[in-house]
């Protein structure tokens, strides 16, 4: 017990930081008219992410830095943002992971820019919603006398990626369509149909169908596939979207 | 909502290759050559319809056409039209849902089953023929 | 028209135009490629019924698929209702137009009215 409790108080011995240059980019839409790049020394050590970076600076070198976070841990969706040019979850970047002496961080494109690296989601989420993300059916598990809707897990694997979705928007800051169509649906909120007419207790298919079947919808994605290659929970939202083409081009009822 | 309060890439980033694989590439050549084979297919039915002006017309234009650079236009329109042919039937059959893969739960570093090998060869070997029948092309038209 | 039905002719006007511009590829090809564009052998070509029809169906199958590929490339760069609206018109406007003109070329010589 005694040998336990000397183990817990030794000092560990933490390795000695290495310094990166942190460039954050600084904009206030409603005071500024364009964004400027603010440098910042930043230690790190191996476990230390972008989140973590910015964050030492907001703690001790510049407070007004704009930063949306939460969980932490990719769970949340909260800090996408583009670090060296690339859409990722800063809690998600390890800064030893981006082989560079220079990070630079920036608000993500396609989404309007709040302050600093915060952006506007009411889009993307009004988008979400129009698709209906939730089961539709008549009946319902709590109506007295049904039973719960049972399902096989080969039918829970044909949808189970796609419910991994954060709803972090890096899927449509990449999306070569969304560069120029502000009115396209978008991969996340296409990948989300896929889900809920995939799984086998929603009967929406047919509602769903229609509202994508638009002039900015479902046609307006070329399967280029940048959503599915920074997506950072694996939903492959490009995937979901060309099998839910498939439903709309007779390949699968 | 404008596009600059939106923060979108515009034209710049949408016709961007550099970024995000191979199938970015793909996207902005399969709109290249769309759009440089429909200048071609309008050009094609202008300049034969000299041919309802007779046989003097008809020379004129094939004289026009026949040399360096229209040979070089014209490989060109083959390299496009082969690649158009080629990569199109590729994202008509993912766009059909085949060959993107299968959904199922993803391990990290989460490899996105749609970006697959198949693609890519595909893509790949649409550029492939595309340059040998513009080879092919250049061989027939100089060759004579 | 719903944007499914659109999209359906696209891919349908895209593949059978791959079959049939072949054909007329091929057709420059089974003689040698600078006398197959000589006055009398294309004459020949145009007043051969089959190949004729061959043609105008190929060109409706590119105006249509052409067109429709222009029109999704404009209405994804910019948005608006009157700047989508006069895409739409105007890419049907300019497939008639082409495949008039190019009906015109394909019937006249077929008549031998050159």
């Amino acid at each position: 017990m005694a040998a336990q409790s000397t183990q817990i108080s030794k000092p560990t011995s933490i390795p000695a930081s290495k310094y990166v240059t942190l460039r954050i980019s600084k904009f206030n839409p409603k005071k500024e008219s364009s964004p400027k790049f603010i440098d910042f020394k930043v230690p790190y050590q191996k476990w230390t992410t972008v989140l973590d970076a910015i964050l030492h600076v907001k703690q001790n070198l510049d407070h007004s830095i704009g930063v949306r976070y939460s969980c932490r841990q990719a769970s949340c969706g909260s800090c996408g943002m583009k670090i060296n040019g690339r859409p990722a979850l800063a809690c998600f970047t390890k800064i030893i992971e981006l082989n560079s002496d220079v990070i630079t961080v920036e608000p993500m494109n396609n989404f309007p820019i709040i302050r600093d690296l915060v952006v506007g989601f009411e889009r993307m989420f009004s988008t979400h919603k129009k698709i209906k993300p939730y089961i539709i059916r008549e009946d319902s598990e709590i109506t007295p006398g049904t039973k719960e809707f049972l399902q096989t897990p080969e039918e829970v694997e044909k949808y189970i990626q796609f419910s991994n979705c954060i709803k972090c928007g890096l899927c449509n800051s990449v999306c070569p369509t969304m560069a120029t169509d502000s009115s396209f649906v978008g991969p996340q909120a296409l990948a989300q149909a896929y889900r809920y007419i995939a799984d086998t207790r929603d009967k929406g298919k047919k509602d769903r169908l229609k509202i994508i079947d638009d002039s900015h919808g479902i046609w307006r994605c070329h399967f280029a596939g940048s959503c599915s290659q920074v997506c950072p929970k694996g939903v492959d939202p490009a995937m979901g979207i060309q099998l839910l083409r498939g439903y709309l081009l007779g390949f699968r009822s | 909502m404008t596009r600059v309060e939106e923060n979108k890439e515009g034209i710049k980033g949408m016709a961007n290759p550099t970024r995000y694989g191979i199938e970015r590439v793909a996207y902005l050549l399969m709109r290249l050559t769309g759009l440089g084979l429909l200048v071609y297919f309008v050009a094609h039915i202008a300049e034969t319809s000299s041919i309802l002006q007779g046989k003097v017309a008809w020379d004129e234009m094939l004289a026009l056409t026949q040399t360096t650079g229209g040979h070089i236009i014209l490989a060109l329109v083959i390299g496009m039209c082969v690649f158009h042919t080629v990569n199109g039937i590729r994202v008509m059959l993912g766009h059909g849902g085949i060959g993107v893969g299968t959904p199922g739960r993803l391990d990290y570093p989460y490899k996105p089953p749609s970006q697959n090998a198949r693609h890519k060869i595909a893509i790949y070997s649409s550029i492939v023929l595309a340059a040998i029948a513009m080879m092919y092309g250049l061989a027939v038209m100089f060759g004579e | 028209m719903r944007e499914s039905v659109i999209m359906k002719i696209h891919y349908g006007t895209a593949l059978a135009a791959v079959a049939l511009v072949a054909v007329h590829v091929l057709f420059r090809l089974t003689q040698n490629f600078a006398e197959s564009l000589e006055y009398e052998s294309v004459i020949a070509n145009y007043q051969f019924l089959p190949y004729a029809g061959m043609l105008e169906i190929i060109l409706i199958l590119l105006s249509i698929h052409g067109f429709n590929g222009l029109r999704v490339i404009l209405i994804e760069l910019k948005q608006g209702r009157s700047f989508e609206k006069s895409v739409t018109y105007g890419c049907i406007g300019a497939m008639a137009l082409v495949i008039l003109y190019g009906s015109r070329t394909i019937f006249l010589t077929s008549m031998g009215m050159t």
